[in-house]
């Protein structure tokens, strides 16, 4: 019976992770295609690799989207780590829920609108104060910057609320005035939850095609975009070596950021005694 | 006592400075109250300590002791009330800027910072310069025996070691109080016994004072100059050990410090110097020496300390403060015997006796009727 209902289980979560995984593994397979077209196998080859690294427009996409994704990933970090600070350490405060509602709102709100509304902002912005001019890859990395900050409020939110506080009270009792303890005690102790949470800042910037699309101008358009264009005219071996890189680099970003929290909660646990 | 001329001479040499009429304190708490909400966590204690006190907190759980220390630490605003610390008013004075040092109860290390660095970072908060910093973290590293494992991190620590680091670094930046809240919780009973001695070392020598919080009564009368006994934020007796073991001023007191016989009776003639009690339990009358103020008809309780019993299977006078009765329990505990005896009224006293002898033979055992007697002055009467 026992037997029965595990191998069940088994064979049940076998098919979950074939219906998540065939489709990105066929695309890695087939990125390795010597066969022009993408349906029919063609023996091993590093062609398209060599092709797509010879192109211009990807590979500027490219490094349009590597730029946007570190530096908004960046900022989000410094202020997701503030405004997590704030929803975690300040006493009650009036519209102190509002805040927490508001920092948290893009992970919830759908992307379209998330866009759709930083567009109007910007463009009202430029009507009236002429700041930004035009839209480009400053208008991406402040759309990217606000909703990553989210992300980054809620895990740094989290590890604040597991920190002991006789931790920082120690160090106030040893002299430590407000900015140093938080420079020497909090920060280093909450380092990994930023770290974690620049990771997956980074790759969700990355990632990003929907708010990129109405945020960004002609000529600026992102490695998502790009890859989106290109697949409505039809995909070609070409795009199929680059999501692999894309999926390469983002697995990694998340593996790392997994092991950075798993690491921290072991170290805790054993600080506990 | 003439056999022994010096023992008294011992503790005579100075007449501690709580005891004198016009000593100034060097803590003071004024009319200090805290409350969280509805719920009043320490209710309007007032309470000196003076330079080179080891002041004990001693309280059951929930009693207010730690809300009490950190108010002293700055952790927490008092609802009213205010500290005086050598002086200087503390009201508003951040934690960081307080003449003060606490040992927390968890140690708080910093993780991430190995057994030096946490000893040093109170010095560098100061700007004590960097020489002087490795110097007397060192120093203080080797007091504690620690000065082998300066680099490791916390987490590499065995919770003796660890709780030797938090003492270091509360030592180390020479405040002129030193708070410890629970600091031997964690420690095995032979670590804890040296820690005690340890700690009462390291206050001789280094002249600070010492609030120490505690909820183990023995540890208390070890290690305290003076004991503050807490209950539900109050700080209902303050006194030197042994007077609050001899003379507690209320049940509370006499039933939370060490193991004591209540009866409970009413006067029935108050004299100049005794004081005649009637309890339901005896057959005779209690009789106390020392005046207490009391008025024909109050009721009031009686405390008797177990080893102020003599128990005997010869009669004795037992006239007044005395009775017969039945062993039903003995535990034989090595240095001492614990009886439980029966009285004929249905009560039941504990009554240890040293062991003196190594003869079983002529020992007291089950079954036995005994007489018991006390003396007058061994008695205790509290009104509250
Ligand atoms: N921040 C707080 N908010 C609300 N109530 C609190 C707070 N801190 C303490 N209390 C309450 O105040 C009372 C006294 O707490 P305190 O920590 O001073 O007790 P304690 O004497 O140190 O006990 P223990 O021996 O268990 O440590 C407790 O009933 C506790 O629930
Ligand atoms: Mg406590």
């Amino acid at each position: 019976m026992k037997q029965g209902s595990s191998t069940a289980l088994k064979m049940m979560s076998g098919a979950g992770f074939v219906f998540l995984y065939a489709p990105i593994i066929a695309l890695i397979v087939y990125s390795f295609n010597d066969s022009k077209l993408v349906t029919v196998w063609g023996g091993w080859s590093l062609k398209w690799y060599v092709e797509l690294f010879s192109n211009e427009q990807i590979m500027s996409a490219a490094w349009a989207s590597l730029k946007i994704a570190f530096i908004s990933a960046t900022l989000a970090s410094v202020l997701g780590t503030l405004a997590g600070f704030v929803l975690s350490r300040m006493r009650k405060f009036v519209g102190k829920a509002m805040l927490s509602g508001w920092v948290t709102a893009p992970l919830v709100m759908p992307e379209v609108i998330t866009g759709l509304s930083l567009l109007l902002l910007f463009v009202f912005l430029e009507n009236v104060f002429g700041w930004p001019a035009g839209r480009g890859l400053l208008t991406v990395v402040i759309a990217h910057t606000t909703f990553c900050l989210a992300y980054v409020a809620v895990v740094v939110q989290s590890r604040l609320a597991s920190l002991d506080e006789t931790l920082e009270e120690a160090a106030m009792d040893l002299g430590a005035k407000p900015a140093s303890l938080f420079f020497l005690i909090t920060l280093p102790l909450i380092s990994p939850a930023i770290i974690a949470g620049w990771l997956l800042a980074f790759t969700l910037s990355l990632d990003d095609l929907v708010i990129a699309s109405f945020v960004s101008g002609p000529g600026n358009s992102t490695l998502p975009m790009v890859i989106f264009s290109k697949v409505r005219l039809g995909v070609t071996p070409e795009v199929n070596a680059l999501a692999t890189l894309m999926i390469v680099a983002v697995s990694m970003a998340v593996i790392a950021a997994i092991v950075i929290m798993h690491r921290q909660s072991r170290y805790n646990d054993k600080n506990n005694h | 006592m003439s056999a022994f001329p010096n023992i008294s001479t011992v503790q005579t040499q100075s007449v501690p400075s709580w005891r004198q009429q016009d000593a100034k304190p060097f803590v003071q708490i004024d009319q200090i109250t805290k409350q969280f909400g509805q719920f009043t966590a320490v209710n309007s204690v007032s309470l000196d300590i003076y330079r080179n006190e080891l002041f004990c907190l001693l309280g059951g759980s929930g009693s207010g002791k730690s809300t009490l220390l950190r108010m002293l630490a700055g952790f927490e605003e008092p609802t009213s009330g205010r500290i005086l610390i050598d002086g200087v008013d503390m009201t508003g004075i951040p934690p960081w800027e307080r003449p003060v040092n606490m040992m927390f109860q968890s140690y708080a290390l910093f993780p991430h910072l190995s057994v030096e660095a946490n000893v040093a970072f109170g010095l560098k908060r100061e700007g004590v310069k960097s020489a002087e910093v490795k110097a007397r973290v060192s120093d203080i590293l080797d007091m504690v025996k620690l000065g082998h494992l300066a680099k490791r991190k916390p987490h590499m620590l065995s919770g003796g070691q660890r709780q030797r680091v938090a003492l270091a670094r509360s030592l180390v930046k020479r405040p002129k109080l030193l708070l410890l809240d629970e600091p031997l919780g964690a420690l095995d009973k032979k670590l804890r016994e040296e820690t005690q001695f340890e700690l009462m070392r390291l206050q001789e020598e280094l002249g600070i004072t010492f609030v120490v919080v505690t909820h183990d009564q023995e540890e208390a009368m070890t290690l305290a100059t003076r004991i503050g006994v807490m209950n539900n934020g109050d700080i209902i007796q303050t006194a030197e050990p042994h007077e609050v073991y001899e003379y507690p001023k209320s049940r509370f007191v006499a039933e939370f410090i060490g193991n004591v016989n209540l009866f409970d009776g009413v006067v029935v003639e108050d004299e100049r110097d005794s004081v005649s009690i009637q309890s339901p339990d005896l057959d005779a009358y209690l009789q106390v020496d020392h005046g207490i103020s009391c008025a024909p008809n109050q009721e009031v309780s009686v405390a008797i300390r177990p080893e102020k019993i003599r128990i005997s299977r010869e009669p004795m006078d037992i006239e007044v403060n005395g009775a017969t009765g039945v062993i039903c329990d003995v535990a034989y505990m090595g240095s001492q015997s614990v009886f439980k005896v029966r009285l004929a009224s249905g009560k039941y006293l504990r009554i240890t006796q040293p062991n003196v002898s190594r003869e079983m033979g002529s020992r007291l055992t089950w079954e036995d009727a005994v007489y018991l007697s006390w003396d007058a002055d061994s008695c205790v009467v509290l009104v509250s």
